[in-house]
């Protein structure tokens, strides 16, 4: 990689190197959180901030880390950045605190955090580091508040709580589907996102591992 | 003894780590392209989080919880609440036991060392550990009912990644269109098995 640009770190990883899209990173906590809008969206503020700051601290003391144990270092920083965001949540959004439940403390093992720590901070000045975190952060944000407002929209009829589709039950039309509540249609959402960014960024098309013969006899495939 | 199977049962099946709570997704997209791997990996995170629920259940009664110190006999100790130093704890417990664990192996099985070796260090990072811990301390186990959870919650997990994998060594046969291939087919599929795990819901022995 050339030397990264603050304009360059800042936007690449929201559509072009996407975390989640193409990273497969930081899923783990990301799909259970987007029934609704309104908690994606602190989801993804708790995220940006989490990932900004571990990635501005870490970088101020990467010379003084000594490599065998930066893992256990990186890890005290993320937890006691979570810590912070999970006392002010509690302290000032407890309603939303309960709904988020333990994807709070999941942020820890969120990977995107720790890739960052450990890909670019370590080797990057605090600056930019802390500009990559903000641009990670946003690039998860933006795939987790488009899955929240397909997820919403569908499934309540609502965009952030205001009503959009008149659902049947309070005399409008919409009759709101139930499956987009389900944890497995963030999935199948998810799913179609990847398959849309790489239909306009074909670079990013896995090979095929395996590729059939024509005119073979398709037997082990059965 | 009913209450242990109905909470093993619903751990597993009801409650699925993977399908149900999105939990340990990074490995299990990652690690699920071969059954063999994939089984392997299953076996070590049933093994670490047998282990790690109830010793974090242990810190928490003991150690971190609302008056949890008052067995010191430290004066005012009842007063002491550090369940904020939670997740700071909690993440280093998995971290040291599963390092614990791999020098163990590593002496004493080396057989099993060798076929779990590569798995091991990447479990610390597995949501699904953390996530577990995470629930125990929201619902107040026990430490009997922290085994239960541990071992169903593993064995759930194990069973998800490894039905994955055999899916997705059959994938490979088919003709998938070119931007679908690899990772957003595996997505429609795990949401193709969660949809069918959430058939259990609601099962009560």
């Amino acid at each position: 990689m050339s030397a990264p640009t603050a304009k360059g770190v800042l936007t690449t990883p929201i559509f072009k190197n996407n975390p989640i899209a193409l990273q497969i990173l930081g899923i783990c906590s990301a799909l259970a959180v987007t029934s609704s809008m309104s908690v994606s969206l602190v989801m993804s503020l708790a995220v940006i901030f989490v990932t900004a700051f571990s990635n501005f601290f870490v970088s101020l003391i990467r010379h003084h880390i000594p490599s065998s144990i930066r893992i256990i270092v990186q890890m005290t920083i993320i937890a006691s950045l979570v810590i912070v965001v999970d006392q002010i949540l509690k302290a000032y959004a407890y309603e939303m605190s309960k709904q988020l439940s333990v994807f709070v403390g999941l942020i820890i093992t969120n990977c995107i955090v720790m890739g960052r720590a450990e890909g670019f901070a370590m080797t990057n000045s605090p600056g930019l580091s802390f500009l990559d975190g903000v641009g990670n952060g946003i690039g998860y944000g933006f795939i987790l508040m488009t899955v929240g407002f397909f997820r919403e929209l569908f499934g309540s009829g609502s965009v952030f709580g205001f009503t959009v589709l008149e659902p049947v039950a309070t005399g409008g039309w919409y009759v709101p589907n139930g499956l987009m509540l389900l944890p497995p249609s963030a999935f199948f959402i998810i799913g179609f996102i990847i398959w849309g960014l790489r239909a306009i960024n074909p670079e990013q098309v896995e090979e095929n591992e395996f590729e059939m013969k024509a005119n073979t006899q398709p037997k082990e495939a059965v | 003894m009913e209450h242990y199977l109905s909470l093993f049962v619903a751990s597993v099946f009801v409650e699925n780590m993977a399908l149900a709570f999105f939990l340990g997704m990074c490995t299990f997209l990652a690690v699920s392209k071969k059954v063999s791997s994939a089984f392997g990996l299953g076996i070590a995170v049933i093994v670490v989080l047998t282990i790690t629920v109830p010793v974090n259940n242990l810190i928490l009664t003991y150690l971190l919880g609302e008056g949890a110190l008052t067995w010191t006999g430290i004066p005012g100790a009842a007063n002491i609440d550090l369940t904020f130093l939670g997740y700071l704890s909690y993440i280093g417990v998995i971290a040291a036991i599963v390092q614990i664990l791999e020098m163990f192996l590593d002496k004493y099985v080396p057989a099993l060392y060798n076929a779990l070796g590569v798995f091991l260090p990447l479990i610390t990072v597995n949501c699904a550990i953390l996530g577990a811990t995470l629930f125990m301390s929201e619902r107040n186990y026990n430490l009997g009912e922290s085994v239960v959870y541990g071992l169903g919650a593993g064995v759930g997990w194990a069973l998800a990644i490894t039905a994955l994998a055999g899916i997705r060594e059959k994938l490979k046969y088919s003709d998938v269109p070119a931007s679908l291939q690899g990772l957003g087919i595996t997505f429609i599929t795990v949401g193709l098995m969660s949809l069918g795990f959430m058939s259990f819901s609601g099962i009560k022995i």
